[in-house]
């Protein structure tokens, strides 16, 4: 049984003392709402909650409420860390309830979406949170009955005392244990005793959900709130010239139209704070479609810009001075670009051997190079942001995923101090990476400051989708070296994109290969970029399992036995330092999938791809069939294996990780934002087009490795792998090699090979 | 500006709108019915399907002068509990991730099923392909239409 140091003290567990004159009166409806699972709470509505600690308060009557510290955008995760607390406590599930947490940086680490971490990071701070509140509860109970606490236990709510036969509810020690001090130490249950972890329960929102209950940011509606929109540039390269709004200050319903500075030029930038266009015009009115109207009328002139340079502190630490080039860009150019680029300033990152001998000497050398272009994040809840701000301070809320940084960006940029800036988290319609970037939220604060009002920011599709930010366009061109018995040799990677590089040059297959050689480059490009589901991975992934499989073909070799060859040598004997990947684990999803797939005996007529790929802590395999039918791809299944350590919320994972194939399917199939003198030819969605349910996987099977290891990253690990497991099946279908992202965006006709 | 009476979910309302206003915003910003979402106001993702009399539209196309006195079923009144076969078996296969889109499926899927109460594959398809779902839970929602299909 493993013991725990709780390091989260008294600060930050809020050791609370019984609240005095009675707790929090809650509602009938309100439980009713928050129920997850079971009935128990309706006939049974408590007197007095008490705080045991920042994670759960428990009634006098046995409920118990979770408070999910982390943001909810579909990750599931409000019922996934409840359920880790809620395990270690020793609590029927049924009489849990769930909260949604503020923004406390006092009280929580990490409120965050990204990098797929909760879970992982999460993991030991729910379980004590769960077990310190459990042994509290056991020493209270020891106190009241004067026996040893080691003799007492639990049981779902339930304090026992089994040799004098005594037992009481959570709720009715509940009071006592919350003047109980926090333990030092706290044991955690044995895995082999978990009874919810491991066991699938329903999203403790969904019936909130089916039933249309306002959520999400977008939802947000509060007395006398005015509805606020922007009008941003139509290219990236240009920038705000004038505006003549007196055609559109008499219109129904309008309220102000002013400029807004969104960031001040000498402005100190973090990480997520990109920001495409600096200045936009607000349009601000009594109802969203008022001012919809108005925008349409508003005339704007633009301007191109010089180009300009921004210091920006990045996550981790290091300050860099990026380049922001005029221009206005054309994705016909980019190519090109890119090409040169490469060419002209690559840096090598990692280096094993000789690699230029090796090339040398080999008797076959294949050469491939794969691009993909912008995309697009296209949250289907558009950009939107309520925010009320006033001299007492900031009150924000909608959906966001970096809340804590975002904090800091509000507090420099309103001149308010942290203390008075108050962020409310809703459920998310969606993130993936974009609602990391919080200019929006900046946006609404300066709107709300200046019409002295509560206001709704809201983005409408076309703004949201032509605001940048987007998924970085990337090149990458791939060498393999064979000897004369077909060995691979050496490899040589070249990679990178505009402003920014996918290469991980210490993942697989470095390691498993002698000669090894890594180059990056970047291009500056005056198109915004940011985090995109499994950054990096979700173009490189592609590219490199793509030409592992034709790299496979050459050498005669199944392509699974391919990979597992090399990760074989990977894990005897690695070559150079930092491998990033245990290459035994990665082996074990080829295995699993191979399996489950039933790779060895495939069915007559239908086209396998496989792709596996480690990111985010996790490792993924996945075989998709195919067939292509009048041109089109049909997916008939993919087959997934993952090794994600515990699986917490089996289904609601399992849902995840489908999610993301048919997101990485989408995206390899169709997924393309271009530009034409700097304007993206695509705003909504009769143009950008999106993958749609004929078009998804008829059948996916998700397959987790049970190896008992703590959690890692869910959220990303299956998107990437997908892309490359599609093309592989396309080639086998059409006998044709796909280099260039999106397979199938203009519509293209699939050919058949047989 | 102009009044107009609609009948939503069973109830009589009345509006002073222009009449050019999209249902959609009539439900959100003035009924305070936000169940129905916006998605892209073109007609090309479904977040804002409701029913009209019975059949599936895309509210951001319907201007509000184009209703009469024909009835709007929106999410929030399918069912009077919330367990109307199609939301009980979104709950069965735990449909939703972000959960954006789903009203928007909800309604099509129940519109469909009133009119085909056991629909194949492809009708389900054809039925549901105006709705995208981002975070690509189209497995599970064709799961969940055929489990209501077959309650
Ligand atoms: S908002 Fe109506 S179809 Fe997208
Ligand atoms: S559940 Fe997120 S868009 Fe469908």
């Amino acid at each position: 049984m493993p013991i725990l140091k709780t390091k989260y003290g008294r600060r930050s567990f809020l050791k609370a003392s019984a609240l005095s004159g009675g707790g929090m009166m809650l509602g009938f409806s309100w439980l009713a709402s928050c129920q997850p699972g079971g009935n128990h709470a309706l006939s049974n509505i408590p007197k007095e909650w008490f705080d045991i600690n920042a994670f759960l308060k428990i009634a006098d009557n046995g409920l118990v409420t979770i408070i999910s510290p982390n943001p909810e955008g579909g990750q599931n995760i409000k019922t996934g860390m409840p359920m880790i607390v809620a395990e270690e406590l020793d609590v029927d599930w049924n009489d849990v309830t769930v909260e949604q947490a503020p923004l406390n940086t006092e009280l929580y680490t990490r409120q965050f979406i990204g990098g797929s971490q909760a879970i992982r990071q999460g993991w030991n701070s729910l379980r004590m949170a769960g077990a310190s509140a459990r042994h509290m509860l056991r020493e209270a109970a020891a106190q009241s009955w004067s026996v040893p606490v080691d003799e007492i236990t639990t049981e779902a709510g339930v304090l026992k005392h089994p040799s004098s036969g005594k037992s009481a509810g959570y709720g009715e020690m509940a009071g006592a244990a919350a003047n109980i001090p926090v333990p030092e130490e706290v044991k955690l249950k044995d895995i082999n005793d978990f009874m919810i972890i491991g066991t699938s329960r329903k999203n403790v929102d969904g019936k909130k959900i089916v039933t249309g209950q306002p959520l999400f940011g977008i939802d947000t509606y509060v007395e006398g709130m005015l509805t606020a929109m922007i009008v941003h540039p139509p290219a990236f390269g240009m920038k705000l010239k004038s505006v003549d709004d007196t055609a559109v200050r008499s219109m129904p319903g309008i309220r102000d139209v002013f400029t807004l500075k969104v960031l001040q030029d000498d402005f100190e930038r973090q990480h997520f704070d990109t920001c495409t266009f600096l200045e936009v015009v607000a349009i601000v009115g009594n109802s969203t479609w008022e001012v919809m109207k108005a925008k349409q009328a508003i005339e704007v002139q633009w301007e191109p810009f010089e180009s300009y340079t921004e210091e920006r502190t990045f996550y981790g630490g290091g300050k860099r001075t990026l380049t922001i080039p005029s221009g206005l860009e054309n994705s016909s150019d980019h190519g090109t670009m890119m090409t040169r680029e490469a060419a002209q300033s690559s840096t090598v990152v990692r280096k094993n051997g000789n690699p230029e001998m090796a090339f040398r000497n080999a008797a076959r050398v294949i050469e491939k190079t794969y691009t993909a272009p912008f995309l697009a994040h296209n949250c289907m809840e558009p950009m939107n942001f309520f925010a009320h701000v006033t001299s007492e301070g900031a009150v924000v809320k909608g959906p966001l995923q970096k809340a804590e940084l975002t904090e800091h960006t509000l507090s420099a940029r309103l001149g308010l101090p942290l203390e008075k800036i108050d962020i409310q988290m809703t459920r998310l319609g969606g993130g993936y990476g974009r609602r990391s970037y919080a200019h929006w939220v900046t946006e609404a604060a300066l709107i709300s400051q200046k019409m002295n009002a509560p206001v709704k920011l809201v983005y409408s599709r076309e703004d949201d989708m032509t605001g940048g930010i987007y998924r970085p366009a990337y090149q990458a061109t791939y060498r393999a070296a064979l000897d004369a018995d077909n060995n691979l040799v050496g490899f040589h990677i070249n990679a990178g994109g505009l402003s920014d590089s996918p290469l991980y040059a210490n993942r697989f297959p470095a390691g498993a290969v002698d000669n090894y050689l890594a180059e990056s480059w970047t291009l500056n490009s005056n198109i915004t970029i940011g985090s995109f589901r499994a950054p990096r991975s979700n173009f490189i992934a592609c590219a490199e399992q793509s030409f592992l499989d034709e790299v496979a073909e050459a050498t005669g070799k199944d392509p699974i036995d391919f990979r597992l060859e090399l990760l074989e040598r990977a894990a005897i004997n690695p070559v150079g330092e930092n491998n990033d990947y245990d290459a035994a684990r990665y082996a074990g999803v080829l295995e699993l999938v191979r399996e489950k797939s039933n790779w060895d005996q495939p069915s007559s007529g239908i086209h396998r791809g496989v792709s596996a790929y480690f990111c985010h802590n996790s490792y993924a395999a996945q075989v998709l069939d195919l067939t292509i039918e009048d041109g089109k791809p049909i997916i008939h299944n993919v087959c997934c294996a993952v090794d994600c350590g515990i699986v917490v919320n089996p289904d609601a994972a399992s849902n995840l990780a489908e999610g993301a194939i048919v997101d990485g399917i989408g995206n390899a199939l169709f997924g393309e934002l271009t530009f034409k003198d700097g304007v993206p030819e695509k705003n909504n969605f009769h143009q950008y087009r999106m993958i749609r349910m004929s078009e998804a996987p008829r059948n996916i099977d998700i397959h987790f490795v049970d190896n008992g290891i703590d959690p890692t990253g869910l959220g990303e690990p299956t998107f990437p792998p997908a892309f490359g497991a599609l093309a592989n099946a396309l080639y086998r279908a059409s006998g044709e090699r796909v280099y260039v992202q999106p397979f199938y965006g203009r519509g293209q006709q699939l050919d058949v090979r047989n | 500006m102009a009044t107009f009476s609609l009948n939503v979910n069973g109830k009589k309302h009345q509006v002073d709108a222009d009449p050019a206003t999209p249902i959609l915003w009539v439900l959100r910003d003035h009924l305070n019915l936000v169940g129905t979402k916006y998605g892209c106001g073109i007609a090309a993702c479904g977040a804002c399907t409701v029913h009209l009399d019975g059949v599936a539209v895309r509210s951001c196309q319907l201007p509000v002068s184009g209703v009469g006195d024909k009835t709007i079923t929106t999410i929030e009144g399918l069912s009077e509990q919330g367990d109307h076969p199609v939301q009980k078996a979104w709950l069965e296969h735990d449909v939703p991730q972000c959960g954006y889109c789903q009203a928007g499926q909800i309604m099509s899927a129940s519109a469909l099923l009133e009119s085909n109460p056991n629909p194949s594959d492809a009708d389900i398809d054809a039925a549901m392909d105006g709705n995208i779902c981002r975070c690509g839970t189209y497995t599970r929602i064709k799961a969940a239409i055929k489990t209501a299909a077959s309650n």
